[in-house]
């Protein structure tokens, strides 16, 4: 019994560890967001003044809020693109036997391999030359080279180890492979696809060197980019207050996201009807 | 995008027939909050009077960002930019894609200062019209000096001493995290600004000379970096090799420096009202070293207008350029966002005088300024630059010596400039 | 791409056509995809590669003239008889970067791997404010990272950071370090940024393997009474290995490509300066753009051997299909 106490009291010392050490860089942001001027250079570990001057002054001044829909336009249709690209691939790359299966997925994986600075010259002149430049097409088509093979890979991973029983019965009712995949796959791959959905929403959400590439005027920009933007009065001065309730109001809406499909990620294999 | 190339054609169109004028302009800038603001004031006045509009596209004040997406932009042929602001140094890298305003400007380039469009010439080309300029000083605590009875120091050895006093004294007295001197000595563009000041107030030369000669392996130049050296952990905290110019300003705004190297800016922000320091410092020119040819020196900044070879409006654009370079526009500029003009008479204006006290008491800085080496060494200016940061911060880790690190440099510009610059 | 043939398999004619029909669909799932990173990819990757083969220079992209393997390597034979090589492969600066990032990547790996599975492992156990804890762990990767930068570097500031007066008040530092600026400490301070940033990264992939495992194979090892260290390394660690794998392979090849947090963090300093940064400062910030392809294109040889290394070293399979 006295052994059960101490394990349980480790088990949450833990957790509260984790997310004590996770959200404390977080939270000294808020704390931050909230000072201002000379302030800013003190050490406080408790909020001491409490001012959303910061916060008023990113949504209005500029194009913040604009920056912010063309962020969440942007990170969504590059997920729903790439997911749905990715699942029929995966499809293919895991429960269907060709020939150059392997070196395929390898070609894919290698995409992922040439750093995003030396591809930036390149995929200008590609932008350009589709003449989508300074327009949210051009981050969703770039955005592309990131998350495809990501969400490929992963998804192609999980399929790979569903039991091949699942799939048997539906062959013999002479399914086509369309309605495997979208009738007896998807279904069961809620967690993968939230989970991959989800890390590469962020990725999206968060770049910063192609958005302010392939950008040129405030009401195409994206989020980071808008951040990078937030600046002091003069040159070489850094608006710390300014900084952090930006990333304040953009880590927001992620944590949301995340609470909202959580369940998703616990609840899939048992709404598959695997675990018996 | 299409309807706006669409329309940029059909601007250029009509100002080719000469009926009227309406051009879409866009000019790219990396200033900031206060600058841009006036920037825009500016450019609403311009927009009256000539019909043309003018939208601004803004970028992070990283100007190694900036320089970056400019060069990547001008190799692309980019015709969405017009006008690019440039920093003092960049001309000789970017001339071949600007376009000369040597013409257009003739009736009105006597007023600035030779020296800065001289570093705006490349090849007999101006590259870039003057928009402002910037030269550091030394901002020192009028109220510690006085307490101790010391003046603002004329040299670095008397710096060092007059800081070490206050420091230990202060700090026995409570001060704990008082410190002497701060400045800028993380491995950047700022240090080869700081150590240039150092190694030219020795005369140790300017690491390449105008004619192309790299002059930097001398003693007098490691004389200075051992100066400097010697300030790190004593006067100066040993972070101070991580600091750019907002971590000093963070340090001395808070009252715990006695001495500070910095831009202009920080004198304003100095005398904010939340400021520790509010009324309790000035400034002076920076120190000079020791041998034949000491002086004091200070480093030139500033930025520059200049006009893109693609752009579809050229002919506007130079007019542009023109207008936000003017006399009147240098005034409002001065006063509304406290640069310092290019145009030598703006510094005797009375105007300017009450506005901003420190315009004219900057005149005394910027005689004294010096510009980096990048008219000789032209494209590999950036190059240059980091191989002297890095000897130099490697020189102040105590990674190698000095003089061995200089002689290294040395080693490695020759091989750089080749043939030639 | 080549039409894949099927593999005969010794199979009855119905089942064989039933084959080359999936294989048919395969194909055709597979094209949209393959378009549409052949069109992404392709042309800047390529275009990267020959320009490491030429003397291209931003300023004049025009004026470039083929050179063959001069960034990598030349040599020329002074008269003396002495032979001085000169190129990339012989860059005392870009073997360094090269072992910056190695030694980066593998320490940084490892321990984004055991804390992923420690956060993993606990998120999956079942308790009270479980959704709230798994929201929490996402925040450090969902700030954008060039931010993430500037609040660290904020935090590790000497003067004014809070990391330096925590420590100070724990007494486990008597002076205040320069985290960033100390050559001994700035890899440290990197480190320290990017594990608690992609720690969740590699957790939440790990939670989603350790969830498609089956329920009932838990349940049978606790009613056989085994030790749970043994059901981990027995049970647990063997199926959640394919995930653990791919979870893997991307974070090395991110961190063997780093280059924002370096970037904003620690900049110029040589102790932390990684093969894209490398890369960066010659392809924009020097009139160098052929030499920085050549960087980008041996960063992408290394990438590619170190990755072949680990699907062989690593076992990854690439066939499955039970």
């Amino acid at each position: 019994m006295l052994w059960h106490i101490v394990k349980r009291v480790a088990f949450y010392a833990l957790v509260i560890g984790i997310v004590v050490i996770s959200l404390f860089p977080f939270y000294y942001a808020i704390i931050t967001s909230f000072k201002s001027g000379t302030a800013l250079f003190v050490v406080n570990y408790w909020p001491t003044s409490f001012s959303l001057a910061n916060y008023t002054q990113v949504l209005t001044t500029g194009s913040f809020v604009r920056n912010l829909g063309n962020s969440l336009f942007i990170a969504s249709v590059v997920v729903v693109i790439s997911l749905l690209l990715a699942v029929t691939a995966s499809f293919a790359l895991s429960r269907v036997r060709f020939r150059g299966r392997s070196l395929l997925l390898f070609t894919i994986l290698a995409v992922s391999m040439f750093p995003q600075i030396a591809v930036l010259s390149g995929l200008f002149e590609l932008i350009r030359f589709f003449g989508i430049f300074n327009t949210p097409f051009a981050l969703i088509f770039a955005y592309m080279i990131f998350t495809l093979p990501f969400t490929v890979w992963v998804l192609t991973t999980f399929m790979r180890d569903l039991p091949v029983e699942i799939e048997e019965a539906a062959i013999v009712d002479g399914a086509s492979p369309w309605v495997i995949v979208t009738k007896v796959f998807l279904p069961l791959m809620w967690p993968a696809l939230v989970t991959t959905g989800l890390l590469a929403f962020i990725a999206a959400w968060n770049e910063f060197l192609f958005a302010l590439t392939f950008t040129s005027s405030n009401n195409t920009r994206t989020v980071p980019v808008a951040i990078a933007l937030l600046s002091g009065a003069t040159q070489y001065e850094i608006p710390w207050g300014n900084i952090m309730a930006a990333s304040v109001i953009v880590t927001v809406p992620l944590v949301v996201l995340v609470l909202i499909f959580q369940r998703k990620i616990i609840s899939g294999l048992t709404a598959g009807g695997v675990k018996g | 995008m299409k309807l706006r190339s669409a329309l940029m054609a059909f601007g250029a169109a009509v100002v080719m027939t000469g009926t009227a004028h309406a051009a879409n302009l866009s000019i790219v800038s990396g200033d900031t909050g206060n600058g841009l603001a006036v920037l825009r004031e500016k450019l609403d006045i311009y927009e009256k009077t000539s019909g043309n509009k003018v939208t601004i596209v803004p970028m992070p004040s990283s100007t190694t960002d900036q320089f970056g997406q400019y060069k990547l932009w001008l190799a692309a042929g980019n015709s969405d930019i017009d006008v690019y602001q440039t920093d003092v140094i960049w001309a000789p890298q970017l001339a071949e894609q600007l376009v000369d305003l040597t013409e257009a400007t003739k009736d009105v380039i006597g007023q600035h200062f030779p020296s800065i469009v001289q570093s705006q010439t490349v090849n007999g080309k101006l590259v870039a019209m003057p928009l402002f300029t910037d030269a550091p000083a030394l901002y020192y605590r009028k109220d510690l000096l006085e307490k101790y009875g010391k003046t603002a120091p004329k040299t670095w050895a008397e710096l060092a001493a007059t800081a070490k006093e206050i420091q230990d004294k202060e700090r026995a007295a409570g001060a704990k995290d008082l410190w002497g001197f701060v400045w800028q000595g993380n491995a950047y563009e700022g240090l080869t600004c700081n150590a240039l000041e150092w190694v030219m107030s020795y005369g140790g030369g300017q690491i390449v000379e105008p004619d192309g000669e790299i002059s930097i392996n001398n003693p007098q130049a490691v004389a200075a970096i051992e100066e400097a050296k010697s300030w790190v952990n004593t006067i100066s905290p040993p972070g101070v090799l991580a600091y750019q110019e907002e971590e000093a300003r963070g340090v001395w705004q808070t009252g715990n420096a006695v001495f500070m190297r910095n831009w202009p800016y920080a004198y304003s922000l100095g005398e904010g009202a939340d400021s520790a320091i509010k009324g309790k410092f000035d400034v002076a020119p920076l120190p000079a070293g020791t041998g034949d040819k000491a002086r004091s020196a200070a480093t030139l900044g500033g930025w520059n207008l200049a006009v893109s070879k693609y752009s579809k409006n050229q002919k506007e654009a130079i007019d542009l350029v023109k207008f936000l370079t003017s006399k009147e526009m240098q005034k409002k500029q001065a006063i509304e966002a406290s640069n310092l003009p290019t145009i030598i008479d703006l510094y005797d204006d009375a105007e300017i005088a009450k506005a901003v006290p420190i315009i004219p008491r900057w005149k005394d800085v910027f005689l004294n300024a010096v510009p980096r080496p990048s008219a000789p060494t032209k494209v590999k200016y950036n190059e240059v630059s980091s191989n002297f940061w890095t000897a130099v911060h490697n020189s102040l880790a105590g990674s190698g010596t000095t003089a061995d690190n200089l002689e290294l440099l040395e080693a490695q510009l020759t091989k750089l400039k080749g043939n030639g610059w | 791409m080549a039409v894949a043939e099927t593999i005969a398999e010794p199979a009855a004619q119905a089942g064989s056509d039933l084959l080359r029909q999936r294989v048919r669909a395969a194909w055709i799932f597979l094209a949209p995809m393959l378009i549409v990173l052949a069109l992404v990819a392709g042309w800047p990757l390529l275009r990267s590669i020959y320009f490491s083969f030429t003397n291209a220079s931003l300023t004049n992209l025009e004026a470039r003239q083929w050179i063959g393997f001069e960034n990598y390597l030349s040599w020329i034979t002074l008269k003396s008889g002495k032979t001085v090589y000169d190129g990339l492969l012989v860059d005392p600066l870009w073997w360094k970067s090269v072992w910056n990032t190695v030694r980066f990547t593998i320490v940084s790996v490892t321990l984004e791997t055991i804390f992923g599975m420690m956060v993993a492992l606990v998120l999956n156990a079942d308790f009270r404010g479980r959704g709230i804890v798994r929201a929490a762990i996402l925040v450090p990767w969902a700030i954008p990272t060039i931010v993430s930068a500037k609040m660290w570097a904020w935090m590790l500031n000497d003067q004014f950071g809070i990391i330096n007066d925590i420590l100070l008040n724990l007494g486990l530092i008597s002076q205040k370090i320069a985290w960033t600026a100390n050559p001994d400490t700035a890899m440290l301070a990197v480190l320290i940024v990017d594990i608690w940033k992609t720690t969740p990264f590699m957790a939440l992939l790990i939670l989603a393997g350790l969830q498609m495992i089956p329920g009932d194979i838990y349940e049978a090892a606790k009613i056989d009474g085994v030790n749970p260290v043994k059901v981990f390394w027995k049970v647990t660690l063997p199926l959640v290995r394919p995930a653990l794998m791919v979870a893997i392979i991307f974070r090395m090849l991110d961190a063997l490509r780093i280059f924002d947090l370096i970037y904003v963090l620690t900049a110029n300093n040589a102790q932390t300066k990684t093969m894209s940064v490398f890369a960066r400062e010659n392809l924009f910030d020097f009139d160098k753009f052929a030499y920085g392809s050549a960087a980008s294109t041996m960063l992408f040889l290394i990438l590619t051997v170190i990755t072949i290394l680990y699907i062989i070293i690593g076992k990854v399979n690439f066939e499955g299909g039970r």
